[in-house]
């Protein structure tokens, strides 16, 4: 299993969006953002995107205020999450139009949707950006 | 803001976002949850609630629980939610529960009944929902109720149910593995599939299931390769391009697999040479993605059986990723470097002043990375410069986690790699000292033993010294505060062996020091009894020496405290050291005989000599014993033995007096290859010159050979045979020259080799310092046939710090060019690609603006119809906005809502690219955009949090 985690925290360390793809209790979810949200925000945009906390990788990238971080492990492909993570912003840009972190607040759902299209079991299932959203819009559009 | 279409939100939600958003502190953000909490309680549970509504409150439960709060009392809510008709709030409800339960939970078996019904729908967007919760939800006892419909679903018309299928497989697959073994065929059959997105999907378990088995998978080495192919020729729906990559995350993927199948094998190996160097000529290396695609062909080409080609290669994308101004691609590049140098060890010393770069930057991650790298590339010629390194590391660093795992490394190179056994228990203290209590307690054990057997070579003089120095450097330590347990036992243990032995300390010095350590630590037990059984030991070795015992008074008022201490064992050791004490000299040399920790101990694990007893005994009529697990069932010898086999001899008191051989089977384990490594690298993948000649004592001969130091036996007991081929000779001949310079450490080495390399290249302005590191880390610099590679190398490295030279200046200029909005820079996008920003400036401010619109209107012609269609829905919701501001609004919002993101645009490639990297500056059109939504919210933007307002994507 690929990602742990795919967490979306701001610059005052405010969860956005969380998902865990292994079970977690409330408190370790707590402990574990408190944690690897300092780590990444006492870094420098020189330093590398990665961090390494206890047994996971974090792979993150800052989109204005906002931090996407993503928890992998040890054997994944660390460029290529960093790339998962712009594709994943780039399909809400298409979805929402500008997207700012105001509009993952008030459609916290749909952000679940795309990553649920997106990710399996921990695994990247899919990265075509139609695929991702026609469920949504169709969805959408029933209701 | 996007459609709103079916998610409609009440101004109560809108509140509660805002309010979030605004946020201060987390502690007024608690107060906010605890309040919402009170709120939804009451709400909640009132008869005939909306769905709508409903669905709302859900949502809002989903924010309490992220936010950190428990929300267990409306989980039921969610549950309920997932009955419902309407898909979207079906949706909604199978999200919540797969967000608030694991799969253990009691509800779940509420749940299980609506996903068997879902799984039948007509409509494919419910089966799909239902099969997300399958695969969040579904644990091993509910797979049956579940696992015909979604086999049924693998061969569903619509490509998105029969991904989800696959990947809910998959999902068994991983919970139990059996319930699903005899379904494994599905996943071949589903790589053929003829949607992309299937066929990606399919790629995931079948990943899983080759890790498990590689050679049940062999047969589909051709099918994977040509799919690659077919990938990397384009010939996928360009869907799945990204960045003008074809279907990169697809690739990858691929490689991996394919990695795992070439490992060690020749004939798959070559039939994926062609298309991995087809993908190394096509990878865009001057983006982020072509470099992922890079990074993993240089994964896959160490992984498989080894092609002179691939591997050169592979070398160049190394030194393009180590010479890059990105600490990304460094970091990148170091983790390459250190999976390819385990084919070709000399590419390393290309690279000396890079990697010595990362070792010594600030950024702590590339610092780690680096440190596995040298991990790797230890050998006895550069042990102490590397382990000396890891130690200053491990000493400067508070994360325990990071710290367990460092030192466990430097003792594993210590006892591998040691140049000396002065150097290896010096090393074993630092690692005690600085992390003892973090250290597995075998290594200590293991060091305890290493003093007593010495070097399994007959030279006893060798051997007492080693005690000697380990004992006075024992005694200097223990004036340190705070020592860790682990290594007080060590310390106990030796001087109450050894402590006397040599006649430098007499008995009483180290019985008080004994003393000291038991009242200094009185609250550790384990070393309290270590200390006791030294203080029995040296009083035994006194009184078999025939000298009288004179007990220190601290020692007789520590025995008084023991004797009636509340711990048995203390209690016993106690009064074992009193009767000893009582007893005449022969009696004493047989029960505590000097230096006899390792003697083997003749262990009767049958208890044969009882034999006579108990035939005597059944004579007279006994039972025979039947071991209590048998009591019940039949008697059966052969059972019994083995059982009694497998039984751990509890019987003596000190590990160190165990038998030898347990010990040593428990040691190789972890001497097995560390976990770093992806792919466990089998026999077969060393250079060719050893592969064809597999003689069994090849690699540990070769080790042993060339080091000519009277630690041979020392590799061979404590390590793994050392498997880094050294095949030049004149590296070998050199070192021997070095051990036979009586052998001045490490030292002698760095400074030689130094030397050399210094006069040779006296122009390069390279600080000695890190000149003198690379020497005594790489130390393949005197070889003289690659004199002219080495000197291309460092004139690279000097250009390199050259250019490094300017990367200050050139950010100095981006910043001030940036001060003029004191906020941060809104996006990371180009973060590592100093490139970009450094174009950015250059570009006119009025252009941008013009591309910007540009593209708009390109978007808003090319959406139009999606434009008019919603925007009936934006009006009912701005219809209460007064009117002038509206219409101002109203242009922009529909334009907004036309999906302006320029990616999207087909065909319009080249421009995006622009846009976006310029799009540093506050987007116009954007700021309107949002403007609109803060006064339907009745916030400002300047007030509380704008951050909320900025574009991600700038």
């Amino acid at each position: 299993m690929g990602i742990r985690f795919i967490l979306m925290v701001n610059k005052q360390g405010q969860t956005r969006l969380a998902q865990y793809y292994e079970w977690l209790t409330l408190e370790e979810r707590r402990a574990l953002e408190g944690e690897i949200v300092r780590k990444c925000l006492a870094r420098n945009e020189q330093q590398c995107s990665f961090v390494e906390h206890r047994n996971y990788k974090i792979v993150y990238r800052r989109y204005a205020s906002l931090f996407f971080l993503v928890g992998v492990d040890n054997d994944e492909n660390e460029l290529a999450i960093l790339e998962f993570i712009h594709l994943l912003v780039e399909t809400m840009d298409r979805h929402f139009g500008n997207v700012c972190e105001l509009d993952i607040m008030f459609h916290l759902e749909k952000a679940h949707f795309m990553l649920d299209e997106m990710v399996m079991n921990g695994s990247v299932v899919e990265t075509s950006k139609a695929n991702i959203l026609s469920p949504i819009q169709l969805m959408e559009k029933a209701s | 803001m996007g459609s709103q279409g079916g998610f409609y939100q009440s101004k109560e939600f809108l509140d509660l976002v805002k309010s979030i958003g605004e946020a201060r502190s987390k502690a007024e953000e608690d107060r906010i949850v605890l309040n919402e909490i009170d709120t939804l309680k009451r709400r909640i549970s009132e008869p005939d609630i909306p769905k709508r509504k409903m669905k709302e409150y859900i949502i809002r439960l989903v924010y309490i629980e992220m936010l950190g709060h428990d929300a267990s009392f409306g989980y039921i809510h969610a549950v309920k939610m997932t009955h419902d008709d309407s898909l979207l709030v079906k949706r909604t409800g199978y999200l919540a529960v797969t967000l608030f339960l694991n799969e253990d939970h009691d509800l779940i078996i509420l749940i299980v009944n609506t996903i068997q019904k879902d799984l039948k729908s007509d409509n494919y967007l419910v089966v799909c929902a239902a099969l997300n919760a399958v695969c969040k939800l579904i644990n091993e006892e509910t797979i049956p109720a579940v696992l015909p419909q979604v086999v049924e679903l693998l061969a569903h018309p619509k490509e998105a149910v029969r991904k989800k299928a696959v990947m809910a497989l998959h999902r068994f697959y991983q919970k139990s593995p059996s319930s699903v073994s005899h379904l494994i065929s599905n996943f071949r059959k589903r790589l053929s599939d003829n949607d992309p997105g299937v066929m990606g999907a399919t790629l995931c378990p079948l990943f899983d299931l080759i890790t498990q088995d590689v050679n049940s998978y062999k047969d589909l080495v051709i099918s994977f390769v040509s799919i690659l192919k077919q990938v990397a020729e384009r010939r996928l729906s360009k869907a799945y391009d990204y960045h003008q990559m074809p279907a990169p995350f697809i690739q990858i993927k691929l490689l991996k697999i394919l990695a795992l199948l070439g490992s060690g094998d020749k004939q798959a190996s070559e039939n994926m040479y062609t298309v991995v160097g087809d993908i190394f000529r096509k990878c865009d290396s001057s983006s982020n993605i072509g470099n992922a695609v890079l990074y993993e062909c240089i994964c896959c080409v160490s992984s498989i059986y080894p092609n002179p080609k691939l591997l050169d290669s592979a070398a160049d994308v190394i030194s393009t990723f180590l010479k890059s101004d990105s600490h990304n691609l460094k970091y990148m590049g170091i983790d390459a470097l250190g999976r390819l140098i385990k084919i070709s060890p000399e590419i390393a010393e290309q690279h000396q002043l890079a990697v010595i770069d990362c070792l010594e930057d600030p950024d702590d991650t590339l610092k780690r990375k680096t440190f596995e790298l040298l991990y790797k590339m230890t050998k006895s010629t550069n042990v102490d410069v590397i382990v000396d390194r890891m130690i200053d590391y491990m000493i400067s660093i508070n994360d325990n986690h990071y710290k367990t795992e460092i030192a466990s490394r430097c003792v594993e190179l210590a006892e591998q790699f040691a140049p000396s056994n002065q150097w290896f228990i010096l090393t074993m203290n630092k690692v005690f000292e600085h992390a003892g209590d973090l250290v597995n307690i075998k290594v200590a054990h293991n060091l305890m033993r290493l003093i007593a057997e010495g070097f399994g070579e007959d030279d006893d003089n060798a051997d007492s010294k080693l005690r000697s120095s380990a004992v006075e450097s024992y005694l200097r330590i223990l004036g340190e505060p705070n020592l860790p347990s682990v290594f007080l036992q060590v310390i106990c243990w030796v001087l109450g062996e050894y402590g006397t032995a040599d006649g430098m300390f007499s008995a009483s010095d180290i019985t008080g020091k004994l003393c000291d350590v038991a009242e200094a630590y009185s609250s550790d037990e384990t070393v309290k009894a270590y200390a006791v059984t030294a203080l029995m030991k040296i009083y035994a070795f006194e009184i078999a020496a025939g000298r009288k015992v004179d007990m220190l008074p601290e020692c007789q008022s520590l025995m008084e405290e023991l004797l009636a201490s509340h711990s048995t064992d203390l209690q016993q050791r106690a009064y074992e050291l009193q009767a000893v004490i009582g007893l005449d000299t022969h009696t004493v040399e047989c029960i505590m005989p000097s230096d006899a920790s390792c003697e083997d101990i003749e262990v009767d694990k049958d208890l044969s000599f009882l034999n006579g007893y108990i035939q005597e005994a059944i004579e007279k009529g006994a039972q025979p014993y039947i071991p209590e697990s048998e009591r019940s069932g039949v008697l059966n010898m052969g059972n019994f033995r083995n059982q009694d086999h497998h039984e751990p001899s509890h019987g003596l008191r000190f590990e160190a007096y165990e038998l030898p051989k347990p010990a040593v089977q428990s040691r190789i384990p972890q001497a097995v290859p560390p976990s770093t490594e992806i792919v466990p690298v089998p026999e077969p993948m060393y250079p060719s010159e050893i592969y064809q000649t597999p003689t069994p004592s090849n690699p540990s001969n070769a080790g042993s050979t060339e080091l000519k130091l009277r630690l041979d036996g020392v590799q061979k007991k404590w390590g793994r045979p050392t498997y880094t081929p050294e095949t030049s000779t004149s590296t070998s001949t050199s070192q021997k020259t070095v051990n036979g310079a009586a052998q001045v450490e490490g030292a002698s080495t760095v400074n030689s080799t130094r030397e050399t390399y210094a006069s040779r290249k006296p122009q390069v302005e390279i600080s000695h310092e890190k000149q003198k590191l690379a020497a005594s880390l790489f130390g393949g610099s005197s070889k003289p046939e690659k004199r002219p590679a080495t000197g291309h190398k460092v004139s690279k490295a000097s250009s390199h710090v050259v250019e490094k030279s300017h990367v200050p200046k050139s950010s100095k200029e981006v910043a001030s060019e940036k001060t003029a909005p004191a906020q941060p820079p809104p996006d990371l996008l180009d973060l590592g690609e100093p490139t970009d920003t450094s174009t950015a400036p250059s570009l006119d401010p009025f252009t941008q603006l013009e591309g910007l619109l540009d593209t708009t209107q390109v978007a808003s012609a090319a959406n139009g119809a999606t434009a008019a269609s919603s925007s009936p829905d934006v009006m009912a919701l701005y219809a209460d906005t007064p009117i002038g501001i509206h219409n101002k609004d109203d242009t922009d919002l529909l334009s907004g809502l036309s999906n302006p993101s320029v990616t999207n645009v087909p065909g319009a490639t080249a421009k995006p690219q622009i846009t976006q990297s310029s799009g540093k500056g506050p987007n116009p059109k954007g700021s309107l955009e949002k403007d609109a939504l803060v006064r339907q919210m009745g916030v400002n933007p300047s007030s509380q949090n704008p951050n909320l307002f900025k574009d991600l994507l700038g």
